[in-house]
């Protein structure tokens, strides 16, 4: 096995075993997604023009809440100084750690949209679209994250500091995502016009991502 | 092969920790670095390794794989032991089997040399401090790599678990290897010494000038006060900190 796939497979394992955070970003997801209809009331109409915006919402939130320990757990158990002396790229390393995360939390997210849409009243090709939206748009808030989670490592209590430096960089990601959904759902932009701005986004991540993140490691660390 | 450090400094948090440390090592050859807590130990095994810039000198490392860096090329064995609680001791031995390239021995028979082989389905969470210990040992016999850098390596092992690491540093040593160990107490093998910071205090308005100059660059500190000390020799193969002469008060 390469050192990127046995990487790939331990952060995977890890994260589906107890006290890994593969279940916690869906079930957030399942909390948000069920409540809002009893925050917002028995409005149909209201919930199903909302819908999109509260999954991609609560996408958003639950992909970055294990995000903080991707590299801090590695690196109070030092896993990390060794990783960061290994022969492969730091790049792609970090690349694939970000993979890692986002086969066991993004993923079971977009997966968990068909289930939770009902509760929003979305109709079955809308919930298509998102699902579709928020597997184009879930990496790149993944990807975006790393360089959080980079940072949680280099400034010690980066924990806090995550979510205020990487929700504004989010920012641009769930625009359009919703924007792309509502097309679809509502007209009258045409859908490709914002989902080809996401998948542009999402591209723009994985490359700048893993470089910004592995800089920040490689100069943070002590 | 041949390790060398050449006039290392390092300094953290603003302070110096040390400055002009000298060392070389062929193969075949142990260094037991020595020194008080604080003295800069782990700092030295993680400048070699790599995880740290030095503020000044630099390390050489001759006859290896002349396109890695000696980081590649060595084990590090840290405070802290790599391990995934989670995962069980084979899974952790065997991703550090699989991400460093492991060909030496294989997994199984690395646990068995270290006396966890009936433990290998218990996750590592359960693990004593020394069984800890002895797993991370594993990992340096899984994947050949000529230099170890062993922090504190007998902390927290037993009698026969200190016999053991003492057989396998010698093996290590007589197959051409490097080790490096940072050490209270002694070890088990034949090793130069290299002790750390015998002076107590190191002037602190010194270490700005080894920030500003320093860095990366490999140049000499102008400021810093121990480096006019007349004592500094630099063409033994092996010397120690300047202030040598205090060691033997």
């Amino acid at each position: 096995m390469s050192p990127l796939r046995a990487l790939l497979v331990r952060d995977m394992r890890i994260a589906v075993r107890i006290g890994g955070g593969a279940l916690m970003g869906v079930l957030f997801f399942l909390a948000v997604v069920t409540l809002t209809p009893f925050a917002v009331g028995p409005d149909l109409a209201l919930l199903r023009r909302i819908g999109p915006a509260i999954l991609w919402l609560g996408a958003l939130l639950a992909s970055l809440l294990a995000l903080d320990r991707l590299f801090a757990a590695d690196h109070e158990d030092g896993s990390l100084d060794l990783i960061l002396m290994g022969s492969a790229p730091l790049e792609l390393t970090v690349a694939t750690k970000g993979l890692a995360h986002w086969l066991t939390t993004g993923l079971p997210l977009v997966i968990a949209v068909p289930v939770l849409g009902l509760l929003l009243d979305i109709e079955p090709n809308a919930i298509g679209v998102v699902a579709l939206t928020l597997l184009v748009g879930t990496p790149a808030l993944t990807f975006i994250g790393l360089i959080g989670a980079a940072l949680a490592v280099a400034l010690r209590r980066g924990g806090l500091l995550l979510p205020v430096l990487v929700l504004p960089l989010t920012v641009p990601v769930l625009i359009f995502g919703v924007s792309a959904a509502d097309a679809a759902i509502i007209g009258p932009v045409p859908f490709g016009t914002p989902f080809t701005i996401l998948c542009a986004l999402t591209l723009m991540s994985l490359v700048v991502g893993p470089f910004a993140a592995a800089a920040t490691l490689r100069h943070g660390l002590d | 092969m041949r390790l060398a450090g050449h006039d290392l400094a390092c300094v953290r948090g603003g302070r110096q920790v040390f400055a002009g440390v000298n060392f070389a090592l062929g193969a075949g050859e142990a260094l037991a670095v020595t020194g008080r807590n604080g003295a800069g130990k782990t700092t030295l095994l993680r400048l070699i390794a790599g995880l740290l810039e030095p503020s000044g000198g630099r390390i050489e490392l001759s006859g290896g794989r002349a396109d890695t860096s000696p980081g590649e090329q060595a084990h590090y064995l840290g405070h802290r032991e790599a391990l995934k609680p989670a995962l069980s001791v084979r899974e952790n031995l065997d991703f550090w089997y699989a991400f460093l390239s492991g060909r030496d021995a294989s997994p199984a028979s690395a646990l068995d040399a270290v006396g966890l082989a009936g433990l290998s389905a218990l996750p590592a969470a359960y693990l004593s401090a020394g069984q800890r210990r002895r797993l991370a040992l594993a990992r340096l016999l899984v994947a050949p790599r000529p230099i170890w850098l062993l922090d504190e390596p007998t902390a927290a092992l037993d009698a026969a678990g200190q016999q053991r690491l003492g057989e396998l540093m010698r093996a290590h040593l007589a197959g051409g290897g490097i080790i490096v160990a940072a050490t209270h107490g002694p070890l088990e093998l034949e090793a130069k010494e290299l002790k750390l910071g015998s002076q107590d205090a190191l002037d602190p308005t010194g270490a700005p000038s080894v920030l500003a100059g320093g860095r990366r660059g490999g140049a000499r500190p102008q400021a810093h006060p121990q480096a006019e000390l007349p004592t500094r020799d630099p063409s033994p193969p092996f010397a120690s900190l300047p202030g040598e002469g205090e060691k033997s008060r």
